[in-house]
């Protein structure tokens, strides 16, 4: 049952990875990058992590997604135009990917764990936002209150980007 | 059952599409969403060897769990900023196709 969701979800996500990088309209690109991040968030699921996989949904799928359609809808783009294709630039584009495809199955290929399969939990389906509550709050405790600064920073520099007049 | 390599692969696969779309597609939209896809392909990674790394408890490494929260509360950050950026910069040349964008060019 696991597996067949696996390959399920899986080739889901491919898939409309795939779509956002082909898709020639930015909205139908942002709906695709919505069902990828739905997806890996029911990959997290099959891996027990049902924290984070509510979090990819309410943070990714919820948050980030509204603000890409919101910025799309604002500037009002039109399917992109077909321009003077720059056959140097997209035949090295596509000789470096498949370089990194090659590199990358090989050393999946070749970590010795790669064909073990997880040990079995103590207890499964267990609410696990306690346990990365108490992670969180005290071994990572600094970083946690240094990420709250960053989103300060970030707020900050994101009204004074959004100026009438950048100065 | 999947084993840790199926999980690995999807992930390098994954982060090799969003790298095809940095490098392929010319909408700085576009590049932008690429990015996010190679961000999740490393939480994906991070989360398959948290569940691989069980700990004397019988529990996954809640450590890889923590990172990945994380990455996911600075790539929000960071598609605030860099939203924003790309709105000024429209302001300035009404466009986000970055062959246009080629003040600094050498």
């Amino acid at each position: 049952m696991l597996t067949i969701l696996f390959w399920v979800f899986s080739v889901l996500m491919l898939a409309s990875a795939a779509a956002v990088v082909l898709f020639r309209n930015p909205v139908n690109s942002a709906m695709s990058l919505v069902l990828s991040f739905l997806a890996l968030a029911a990959l997290f699921v099959t891996l027990d992590a049902f924290f984070i996989g509510v979090i990819q949904v309410l943070v990714y799928a919820g948050a980030v997604m509204v603000l890409f359609l919101f910025i799309i809808m604002l500037l009002d783009l039109k399917a992109e135009t077909r321009r003077r294709l720059n056959i140097a630039a997209l035949a090295g584009g596509i000789a470096v990917l498949g370089g990194f495809v090659v590199l990358i199955t090989h050393v999946v290929k070749s970590l010795p764990a790669s064909t073990d399969h997880f040990p079995p939990l103590a207890r499964t389906g267990y609410p696990d936002a306690y346990d990365i509550g108490m992670t969180l709050f005290s071994d990572f405790n600094l970083p946690f209150q240094i990420i709250g600064v960053l989103l300060l920073v970030s707020t900050v520099g994101v009204v004074f980007l959004s100026r009438r007049s950048l100065r | 059952m999947p084993t840790l390599g199926d999980y690995l692969l999807v992930s390098g696969l994954l982060f090799s599409l969003g790298l095809a779309g940095v490098l392929l597609r010319r909408n700085l939209l576009i590049i932008f969403m690429s990015l996010e896809l190679m961000l999740n392909a490393a939480n994906l990674s991070l989360v398959a060897f948290a569940r691989h790394g069980v700990t004397a408890f019988g529990l996954p490494d809640y450590n890889g769990q923590v990172l990945v929260f994380f990455i996911i509360t600075v790539a929000a950050a960071e598609v605030a900023v860099g939203l924003a950026i790309i709105v000024a910069l429209y302001r300035l040349r009404q466009s986000t196709h970055v062959e246009d964008l080629n003040r600094m060019k050498f």
